[in-house]
């Protein structure tokens, strides 16, 4: 095993002033994906806006490639190849899904754009054909599961080495999130992308994940192999919503 | 042959990477859901997320078998009963033995680490396993079974005990590895001989012995009258049973497991950690445990650290052979006996007064264990049928209670020794 291409030690960020993530350690090797998984407020969404820059830790070691990462400004972490799909997918509504899509790419320079834009939108469209039907259409007008996969689309355009996904099946029908959560696993396998994916249904990213990690109130709680997190009974009561006495 | 190449022979620098995310993550599930734990580091005044390096672990308070003791049976759990789909249990200092659970993922990682064991001392699926040890509460059947069953070997769960038993399915079954305590395998091997069987007769290959403490002499001749390849193994059932270390083929120490068991040696003493590669008492935190973690249990067994790389690939630390206790434990025949543990059960039968010696030998290879009591003052000696109810009684007790047969022999009153300050309760005649 080489280092890990994202390391957090010790991490403790405040959202306000509340103590959201206490002395969280975590890593994600390269060409993994890491589910990180947890109720409301328990920490995810805070964990990755710190790694993507958006917030400074309070404390503790975040590194990236052995570099230290914590205070980068946000485009900086970008252009170090992490890029971040937020919450709620934010694609830009009255602008077609293309122009989107070249939108990814603005971090990078002249000459990378220039490829970008030709080779990279090509493949991504590629991938996921129902972009390229709907090129030139607003991207407010596609269907949560499209936006998603935009949004997706457009942290790619950045050539990212590792992306970090917030909540892809938020909102989403079961059938879409199985088609996103598919479309994350090739990513990582054609691409050998690195995915560190906060999500509420466990289920869902455990199932494509290598190993994840549980949050609580700030905390990691449990942490294993993918395949252990699904039977530990812990997991399966509080995020997996079975009711083992039934 | 590894087992788990990519865990066993990972580099130092990814596993304490692995050790520190696991040790953090049982420390939050403990101070949350043991509430022994949870009492014991607000007594101490010590908050369980300001650990934030392996080494941050000293300031762990220790766990003992007392403790296990005083939250028997489940007050050590961390999950709810109903969660827990094995009990274990080992014997305790006094009275009652301690009960250990284990998880359905327990189970499976318990399984994963005793077939690391077995591949290491040269099982493979090609084997079949006859495991010698006793199958029921002790953790050593079971726990080598499901690593066995786990490597794809035939396991034959034969139990301990009936040695010409043993023999005849050992031969008919063409049994190659053989799994027991190395005293067993040596009163094995005179069976062997009081049958007249030569050891080319038999299948076997290579034996993996622990449970008690043995010695190099020890494995030589084991190794030459059942003509196999013999290596030591470790366990304690309050931390997991059989799986924690094991030798590989070098056989120069026993490779802890240590992304499961977080492994420091202290001065049993003061409980401060003794100089690298120093002898001292071993004491484990387990990492990946559900049902019955434990933080800095005191093993009591005396051993040291070996660092320097293995010549077998793997990087895990070995444990030097376990030369003995730091506590006044007794191993008889495999068996785990406190002399606290016996006065209790001798004195609660309401017979005799607690003078006594617990007197160990071997005859031929297996241990041999007397107890000669003083009759008490009152009590008229030549009362034959009266001396042997109580000599049935207290062997009875004992017998059931602790699971070894004890001689019980009665004496003249006032003949043991006795010694100003603590009396001198166990004469251990044995050589290893």
């Amino acid at each position: 095993m080489s280092a890990p291409l994202l390391a957090l030690k010790n991490l403790d960020v405040f959202y306000g002033r509340i103590h959201a993530v206490r002395r969280v350690s975590l890593h994600v090797r390269q060409g993994e994906i890491v589910a990180l998984i947890g109720g409301n407020g328990a920490g995810k969404t805070t964990l990755l806006s710190t790694i993507s820059g958006l917030i400074r830790p309070a404390a503790g070691e975040l590194s990236y490639e052995g570099r230290d990462l914590a205070g980068l400004a946000p485009e900086r972490v970008v252009r170090l190849g992490l890029s971040h799909v937020p919450e709620g997918r934010l694609v830009f509504s009255p602008l077609s899904v293309e122009d989107n899509l070249r939108l990814g790419a603005y971090s990078l320079s002249a000459a990378a754009r220039r490829e970008a834009l030709t080779f990279d939108l090509a493949r991504i469209f590629e991938m996921f054909p129902i972009l390229k039907e709907r090129r030139t259409q607003a991207a407010g007008t596609l269907s949560g599961g499209e936006q998603q996969m935009l949004a997706i689309g457009r942290a790619l355009m950045a050539r990212p080495r590792a992306l970090l996904l917030d909540e892809p099946g938020m909102g989403l029908a079961p059938l879409v999130i199985r088609d996103i959560f598919r479309h994350i696993l090739g990513l990582r396998d054609s691409l050998g992308l690195t995915v560190l994916l906060v999500e509420q249904n466990a289920r869902a990213a455990l199932r494509i994940a290598d190993r994840g990690y549980v949050l609580e109130t700030g905390r990691v709680m449990v942490q294993g192999p993918a395949q252990e997190l699904l039977a530990n009974k812990d997991v399966q009561r509080a995020y997996l919503g079975r009711d083992q006495d039934r | 042959m590894y087992w788990q190449a990519d865990c066993e022979c990972m580099s130092r620098e990814d596993l304490e990477l692995v050790q520190l995310e696991r040790l953090q993550a049982t420390l939050s599930r403990v101070a949350r859901n043991v509430p022994f734990y949870r009492k014991k580091f607000a007594d101490l005044n010590l908050d369980p997320d300001q650990v934030r390096s392996l080494d941050d672990v000293r300031r762990l308070p220790f766990t003992t078998k007392l403790d296990v003791r005083d939250n028997y049976p489940y007050g050590l759990f961390a999950v709810p009963l109903r969660e827990v789909v094995r009990l274990q249990a080992s014997s305790g200092t006094t009275g009652k033995p301690v009960v250990v659970g284990y998880t359905k993922g327990d189970v499976r990682r318990w399984s994963e680490l005793v077939a690391r064991v077995l591949t290491a001392g040269g099982v493979t699926k090609d084997d079949v396993v006859q495991i010698a040890l006793n199958y029921g509460l002790f953790t050593g059947g079971f726990g080598f079974h499901y690593g066995a069953e786990r490597i794809g070997a035939s396991v034959i769960p034969i139990s301990s005990g009936n040695s010409r038993r043993q023999i005849m399915i050992m031969q008919d079954y063409r049994a190659t590895a053989l799994i027991c305590t190395p005293s067993y395998a040596l009163h094995l091997a005179d069976t062997l001989a009081s049958l007249g069987i030569e050891r080319n007769q038999l299948t076997l290959r290579v034996g993996l012995f622990g449970a008690e403490p043995w010695s190099e002499p020890m494995r030589r001749e084991i190794e030459d009258r059942l003509g196999i390849l013999a290596t030591d193994n470790y366990g304690i059932s309050e931390v997991m049973g059989p799986g924690i270390a094991g030798e590989c083929l070098e056989r120069q120490g026993l490779h802890i497991n240590e992304d499961h068991f977080l492994a420091e040696i202290v001065d049993p003493e003061s409980g401060e950690p003794v100089p690298a590669g120093q002898t001292g008492e071993l004491v484990l935190t387990t990492l990946t445990k559900e049902a019955f973690p434990v933080i800095r249990y005191r093993t009591g067994d005396l051993t040291r650290l070996i660092s320097e790389p293995c010549r077998c690939g793997r990087t895990f630390r070995r444990m030097a052979r376990v030369p003995g206790r730091a506590d006044d434990m007794l191993i008889i025949r495999g068996i785990n006996v406190f002399p606290s543990q016996v006065e209790a059960l001798m004195l609660e039968t309401g017979l005799i007064e607690p003078h006594y010696q617990i007197v160990l030998d071997r005859a031929g290879h297996l241990d041999t264990a007397t107890i000669l009591v003083e009759a008490p003052e009152s009590f008229c000696t030549d009362r034959i049928s009266e001396s042997q109810r109580i000599i049935e009684t207290v062997r009875r007790r004992l017998e059931t209670d602790l699971g070894v047969d004890f001689e019980v022999r009665l004496v003249e009153p006032r003949t043991l020794e006795r010694s100003e300050g603590k009396a001198r309760r166990v004469i251990d005649r044995r050589t290893l």
